[in-house]
């Protein structure tokens, strides 16, 4: 059994069928990038997997958290994975640090200095302990976006989604981020990564998977998918962003 | 003409000002708490809460936003004894205020929760927050520091509206002014005494609902 399980999904806003059935199996460890066009559905599998979105065929699970849409098998699966947004999304009206502690008070009820002992250990590994009293609009972009980064792994997630989650910085702060992740898989967190950043899948990811008009076009190990595309439009879409 | 202003009145009266006082500052300071509670409640079901609940809160808001203050209290305190419920003239009027701040407070309440953005949801629920927690954690802090001038203004205009629950002989400030001017006939004087009070009311409720603010929301942008 694999870690994640994805298995004939499909999913339509309206008639528009974004996602014509998908199968993914991941295993602990693995590090996946998922590239393609846009619009070619990749943001919704993400949110499909940890249920911010409903599907309408097909089934999910993560390490025997099955999807369904109600609120108890939600909070499961959501629990064992993790989210980060291309937004950061971090709560304005409090700290980095408050962020870290708020789920872990209110989901899964720890005491308050147990929660704090986390937020301090997971702002650290991202590099930002100094920063636990800061509200995040007096951080930068990359350390709010770090800042969510250590809010998901306060739950102890079994995995991390990341949708494009140096979309929205600075080019000169998309290494920090990216810094913190590589250092996540090398500890071999399970990662499925929505990215435009070629050069860390090739260097990163254990598998990449090139989705194309709702489907799993491609896949397989870095070094074949970008050094030997098979099909004329995985061709065509690395010539476009090499 | 020379209008000889009189207030020796006031040292005599100013034991039933003080009581007429008491009771405005605590309408408004129970009125506005519950009536705060009850439009965060409102705001809640009719932007996020049971479909099927939606309207009726949305009827009774506008129920409320259409008919006159004075009406509301007058079909609460003669009104509603004819259904069997009875109630003094100071539980009348605290009601009728908390009713109607309930619903002004609805749709400014609703605004603030409106402008949140999905993002903020979607981080709640991602990490394992339900809707109501989502709700109580995530949006509805910064939802009330969006709209907190506005939510001020109404208060402070429900506290100054209070003035007609004299008409059903609730004794608050503007009761005793009546009172007062009907036995020392110096009408003018005292309406310029309550006039003062209220002023003076406002500009405190004014601050202390600031105060309040500042307590709820974090000093954001503050040097560090
Ligand atoms: N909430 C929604 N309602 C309706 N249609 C939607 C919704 N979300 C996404 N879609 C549609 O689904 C399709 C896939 O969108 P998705 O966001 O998954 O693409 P993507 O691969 O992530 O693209 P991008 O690279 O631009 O982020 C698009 O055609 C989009 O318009
Ligand atoms: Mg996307």
């Amino acid at each position: 059994m694999s870690l994640i399980e994805i298995t004939e999904v499909r999913k339509s806003f309206g008639d528009n069928e974004v996602l014509k059935g998908i199968d993914l199996n991941v295993e602990p460890g693995e590090v996946i990038a998922i590239i393609g066009k846009s619009g070619s559905g990749k943001s919704t599998l993400l949110r499909c997997i940890n249920g911010l979105e409903t599907i309408n065929a097909g089934s999910i699970q993560v390490a025997g958290a099955q999807l369904a849409t109600d609120e108890l098998h939600l909070k499961a699966l959501r629990l064992k994975v993790g989210m980060i947004f291309q937004g950061f999304n971090l709560f304005p009206h409090k700290t980095a640090g408050q962020n870290v502690m708020l789920s872990q008070m209110v989901v899964k009820k720890t005491p308050k200095p147990q929660a704090e002992e986390m937020a301090k250990k997971m702002l650290d590994r991202v590099g930002l302990g100094h920063k636990f009293d800061a509200y995040p609009d007096q951080l930068s972009g990359g350390q709010q976006q770090r800042v969510a980064i250590a809010r998901a792994l306060a739950m102890q997630p079994v995995a991390l989604l990341c949708d494009e989650i140096t979309s929205a910085l600075d080019p000169e702060l998309v290494q920090e981020v990216l810094a913190v992740v590589k250092e996540l898989a090398s500890e071999g967190m399970t990662l499925l990564m929505v990215t435009h950043e070629m050069r860390f899948a090739r260097d990163v990811c254990s598998r990449v998977v090139f989705m194309h008009l709702g489907r799993v076009h491609e896949i397989g190990p870095p070094g074949e998918v970008f050094g030997n595309p098979k099909t004329p439009e995985l061709r065509q879409f690395l010539g476009q962003t090499h | 003409m020379g209008y000889v202003f009189d207030y020796s009145w006031i040292g005599e009266y100013s034991g039933v000002l003080l009581k007429g006082l008491w009771l405005t500052v605590w309408l408004i300071l129970v009125g506005a708490t519950f009536g705060v509670a009850l439009g965060i409640f409102c705001a809640w079901v009719r932007a996020l809460g049971p479909k099927w609940a939606r309207p009726i809160v949305g009827a009774y808001v506008e129920l409320i936003r259409n008919t006159p203050f004075l009406i509301q209290l007058f079909f609460i305190f003669f009104g509603l004894p004819s259904l069997g419920v009875q109630m003094g003239e100071t539980q009348a009027a605290l009601l009728a205020m908390i009713i109607n701040l309930g619903a002004y407070g609805c749709e400014i309440v609703r605004a603030g929760i409106q402008a949140t953005t999905k993002g903020q949801f979607e981080a709640g629920w991602s990490l394992g927050l339900s809707r109501i927690e989502t709700f109580r954690h995530v949006v509805l802090i910064p939802a009330l520091q969006r709209i907190w001038p506005a939510l001020s203004s109404q208060i402070v205009i429900v506290m100054l509206g209070s003035a007609v629950v004299s008409q059903i002989a609730a004794e608050d400030i503007s009761y005793a002014a009546d009172f007062i001017q009907s036995r020392t006939f110096r009408a003018f004087e005292t309406y310029i005494v309550a006039t003062l009070i209220y002023l003076a009311l406002a500009i405190l409720l004014r601050q202390l609902l600031k105060g309040v603010g500042w307590v709820l929301f974090p000093k954001r942008s503050a040097a560090r």
